[in-house]
């Protein structure tokens, strides 16, 4: 096993604690994230996942409960405070609406500059942190403000990444995109984690979207996790999901209600791909069969 | 982030139920009369009914108070200015360039009397009445002046847009704080020059969602054929009650007390 790079334990939290309009946004969470994996957090809307977030990299406090970065209590130590938010690296939802220097580069610059690094290192780490997100160093000297949509949401990518997290938060990172936009994101955050092997979390209320990329989902409803399992598990349970309003991806069902009536493929699939090729084989099984 | 918007506390009382527009003239004639009064006599009347009205209101008085902490230093400097600067006889103290005078210290306790009652018996009004309703009885008010070319329609609307995107801009304000913060910003130490600064990453982001907002207001508005107050009808109309009338008597009772405090003391 991976060693733990990230651990919840017990974690409660409150909006507004003590008010009559006090919410209770996480209940008892308990997680644990291994260094590198790739993880998916689903859950929907209002279900406490960008709450949840903003406690990995002490945006927030817990109410009780605590967080282990590396092993150590993130609000140990406050003077940490600074090492614990560039180690665990957080793009929020929408995170275009944050940019606000002149042109692409000084604002992926901001990150690395707040940590006070010199001149050249702030430069290198401009210019990978752009490659990674797939824009130009051309497009790194206009204006964020020219650039389009999904442009707009991989310089704000770039920004945090430039900072070298240790563990990325993707908070939504697809939502509000155009499919080829969507799909870009997505694949660049894939070949991300692959190039470079840092942790990754995912943040969706889409099952469809998480699918593909990830080794694992936990599942928050409620503000308590209740499920954390590999994908083909989670979506294995597809009527629970949709009593959280949520939905095992397309593929996952159609799968499973072929299975139902009489098709025999193996439990588990759920990307398109592999739907296919198994319905592909089955089918042309059975025509074998039926020309008997 | 803690922010309690505009200062209405909701209760149930007499003066929360009374018309907005005859809370604003009320509180209109209670400015006028502190204005007009310059007796002590009159300054204490003036106090007792203000602290009727205010026990009326079943607000909390710690409520009223409020308002006074964030002009504290408004009234130290009015009240030092009026010490050490009136002319008068009646010297008290006098040393160096100093000279303390009754008159002077007269002076100050008027003034700050006046200031005080003029923000607490103004805060009867915001803290019992909603910003809509507020913005309601303004434009009544404005509305004679229509012909004269003020827009009263359109400076309530833009008053109550602005009271409604207060809390919006509040949380946008906490939302980008904290991505920047997750960036490694840093607002709150350093020094003065450093922290205005600091400001950039935050006001940048804040003015273009402020200005994207406002646009895509004007275009919803548009697009469901907003225009003006060209033959609008309200949804709550504002009807004088009974009770509105008792209150007017009230407010009638007062001005006359105030005029003959005025002339015979
Ligand atoms: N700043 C806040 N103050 C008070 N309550 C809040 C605040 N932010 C979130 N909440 C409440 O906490 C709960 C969880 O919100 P959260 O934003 O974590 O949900 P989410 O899973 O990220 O939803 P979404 O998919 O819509 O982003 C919600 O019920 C929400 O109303
Ligand atoms: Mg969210």
């Amino acid at each position: 096993m991976l060693h733990t790079k990230l651990e919840i334990n017990n974690l409660v939290f409150t909006y507004n604690k003590g008010a009559s309009f006090e919410k209770k946004a996480l209940d008892n969470v308990n997680l644990k994230i291994g260094a590198g994996e790739f993880m998916g957090l689903i859950g929907c809307t209002g279900s406490g996942k960008s709450t949840l977030i903003q406690q990995f990299n002490a945006l927030l406090k817990p109410e009780s409960g605590n967080v282990l970065l590396d092993g150590t209590d993130i609000h140990a130590d406050k003077s940490r405070l600074k090492e614990v938010r560039r180690k665990v690296g957080l793009v929020f939802q929408y995170p275009e609406q944050q940019l606000f220097e002149e042109t692409v580069a000084k604002d992926v610059a901001f990150g690395p500059k707040n940590l006070g690094l010199p001149a050249e290192e702030i430069e290198e780490r401009v210019k990978w942190a752009l490659d990674m997100v797939g824009l130009t160093p051309e497009m790194g000297e206009q204006s964020p403000f020219d650039l389009s949509g999904g442009q707009k949401r991989r310089a704000a990518i770039a920004g945090v990444l430039a900072m070298k997290p240790e563990v990325l938060v993707l908070d939504e990172p697809a939502a509000g995109l155009d499919p080829v936009g969507r799909d870009e994101i997505l694949m660049k955050i894939r070949e991300m984690h692959k190039r470079t092997g840092i942790t990754i979390i995912l943040v969706s209320h889409s099952m469809e979207d998480v699918a593909r990329l990830v080794e694992r989902i936990a599942v928050i409803n409620g503000g308590r996790i209740v499920m954390d399992d590999i994908p083909a598990a989670v979506f294995s349970r597809a009527p629970e999901l949709e009593q959280m309003g949520l939905s095992a991806p397309q593929a996952a069902l159609l799968a499973q209600e072929l299975q139902k009536r009489g098709f025999r493929l193996r439990d588990g699939l759920y990307t398109v791909e592999d739907v296919v090729a198994a319905v592909a084989q089955e089918l042309s099984v059975n025509k074998g069969l039926n020309h008997k | 982030m803690n922010v309690t918007i505009g200062q209405y506390y909701p209760a149930d009382s007499f003066v929360h139920q009374l018309d907005p527009r005859v809370k604003l003239l009320g509180v209109t004639l209670f400015i006028a009369a502190l204005f007009t009064v310059n007796s002590f006599a009159g300054y204490a009347f003036i106090a007792v009914c203000m602290g009727l009205a205010i026990y009326a209101t079943k607000v909390p008085p710690i409520f009223m108070l409020r308002g006074l902490r964030a002009l504290i230093f408004i009234l130290i400097f009015t009240s030092a200015l009026n010490i050490f600067f009136t002319a008068g006889n009646t010297v008290l103290v006098s040393f160096w360039v100093i000279t303390i005078t009754l008159e002077g210290i007269l002076n100050a306790i008027r003034m700050v009397s006046r200031l005080t009652m003029l923000i607490v018996g103004s805060s009867v009004l915001t803290l019992t009445t909603t910003p809509i309703k507020l913005t309601d009885a303004i434009e009544y008010v404005l509305g004679p002046f229509k012909r004269i070319g003020v827009p009263a329609h359109e400076i309530a609307m833009m008053m109550s847009i602005a009271l409604r995107f207060i809390p919006t801009l509040l949380e946008e304000i906490d939302r980008i704080m904290k991505a920047q913060m997750a960036r490694g910003a840093d607002f709150d130490t350093g020094g003065l020059i450093k922290k205005a600064k600091s400001l950039v990453p935050l006001l940048v982001p804040l003015f273009i969602s402020a200005f994207r907002r406002a646009d895509e207001l004007a275009v919803a508005m548009e697009a469901r054929c907003y225009r003006g107050d060209i033959n609008r009808t309200k949804m709550k109309v504002m009807r004088l009650e009974r009770r509105d009338f008792k209150a007017l008597w009230v407010m009638l009772v007062f001005s006359a007390a105030i005029v003959l405090l005025k002339i015979y003391i």
